[in-house]
């Protein structure tokens, strides 16, 4: 018997309409387990309507090391940004 | 507010069920093996309290006497909790069997409250608890499934513990003395022993799917509902009333 059970990653959603996001993680045994610690661990103050397991590796990640060529070459490209335009007063909401 | 003894019995003994457990189940907050087991335990037993707590306050608007006394000053014998709920946490085994045990029994007396009471606050409570409850239900129901039908060591756990929980199980579906007397003299609605059919059908498939052996019981112990209360429960009074006792009136 392995000492340690998996290790999950949790996902709520707060409210309809809104996404799911990520709230921490967890141990459990199996995906039933999962969803049941994650709503006493994570949703015990009414934080969620909607919760989302998934075992941590199942999630693939970019690595520390490849930080620069990943994220720095956005750095100088501020046309990227729709900041160019002048949008009319009746436009609301943006 | 008039209120007869028979009315104050029937909150009662659901305030006293609903502490006992709930003390029990907090006596294991911080020492069960995962952190994730001891939130939902914990999470159980304020659940519980809570319960406890809106009982008790509702005697209070009935009698005066404070929700604080009714919880911390009574003697042993004034407590009317069934003896299931005083049994001790053993193993993680025994915590779930009596949970089980408990869970599946209040479900049915929730139900029968909310249907066929005539005390229209009993009524909302039982309602409110009865979602509560079926979260509780889910978790003890699925833990003695993976324990029973686990490994050969949780499942020789199991079965110990519900041997040993076994002669406790009637109480739970029978009537006490003192209920039987209002039943017969018509002042209380016997909402106990109607359950009592259906809750051993589900024992007995329950069990049997978590693969754990299981005969209706030949012989029960009971008292608990009278005030004859097993020898842990001056212990469990002992840890909850300390603060009362030795500093009365104390508060916040």
């Amino acid at each position: 018997m392995k000492a340690e059970w998996p290790l999950w990653e949790v996902f709520v959603r707060s409210k309809a309409g809104l996404h799911h996001q990520h709230v921490g993680s967890l141990h459990a045994a199996d995906e039933q387990m999962a969803l049941e610690n994650a709503r006493d661990v994570y949703t015990r103050r009414q934080e969620g309507i909607s919760i989302w397991v998934v075992k941590s590796e199942y999630i693939t990640a970019s690595s520390p090391e490849e930080q620069s060529s990943f994220f720095d070459p956005a750095e100088d490209k501020v046309y990227r940004h729709p900041t160019f335009y002048d949008i009319p007063d009746e436009v609301k909401h943006m | 507010m008039g209120i007869s003894d028979a009315q104050h019995y029937q909150i009662l003994s659901l305030a006293d069920n609903s502490l006992i457990l709930g003390q029990r189940l907090s006596e294991m907050c911080g020492h069960c093996a995962k952190v994730e087991i001891d939130l939902a335990v914990s999470n159980i037993a304020l659940d519980l309290l809570g319960q406890s707590r809106f009982l008790y306050q509702y005697l209070e608007e009935l009698t005066g006497r404070s929700e604080d006394s009714y919880a911390m000053l009574r003697s042993e014998s004034e407590y009317v909790n069934i003896l299931l709920v005083e049994q001790q946490n053993e193993n993680f085994a025994q915590l779930i069997v009596r949970q089980y045990l408990f869970d599946h029994y209040y479900a049915l007396h929730l139900q029968e409250i909310a249907n066929n009471s005539n005390d229209e606050r009993l009524i909302a409570f039982a309602k409110k608890t009865i979602k509560e409850n079926t979260y509780h239900k889910r978790f003890s129901k699925s833990w003695l499934l993976r324990l029973g039908d686990g490994t050969e060591e949780s499942h020789n756990k199991t079965q110990e513990a519900l041997q040993f929980l076994t002669p406790y199980i009637d109480e739970m579906v029978s009537l006490g003395a003192q209920e039987s007397s209002y039943v017969q003299s018509g002042e209380m609605k016997d909402l106990v022993s109607p359950i009592s059919d259906i809750y051993y059908e589900t024992l007995v498939s329950d069990f049997k799917e978590a693969t754990l052996e299981w005969q209706k019981p030949q012989y029960h112990v009971k008292g608990g509902k009278d005030g004859r209360h097993s020898e842990h429960m001056g212990y469990i009074l002992a840890d909850l009333q300390f603060m009362q006792r030795a500093y009365p009136d104390a508060n916040w």
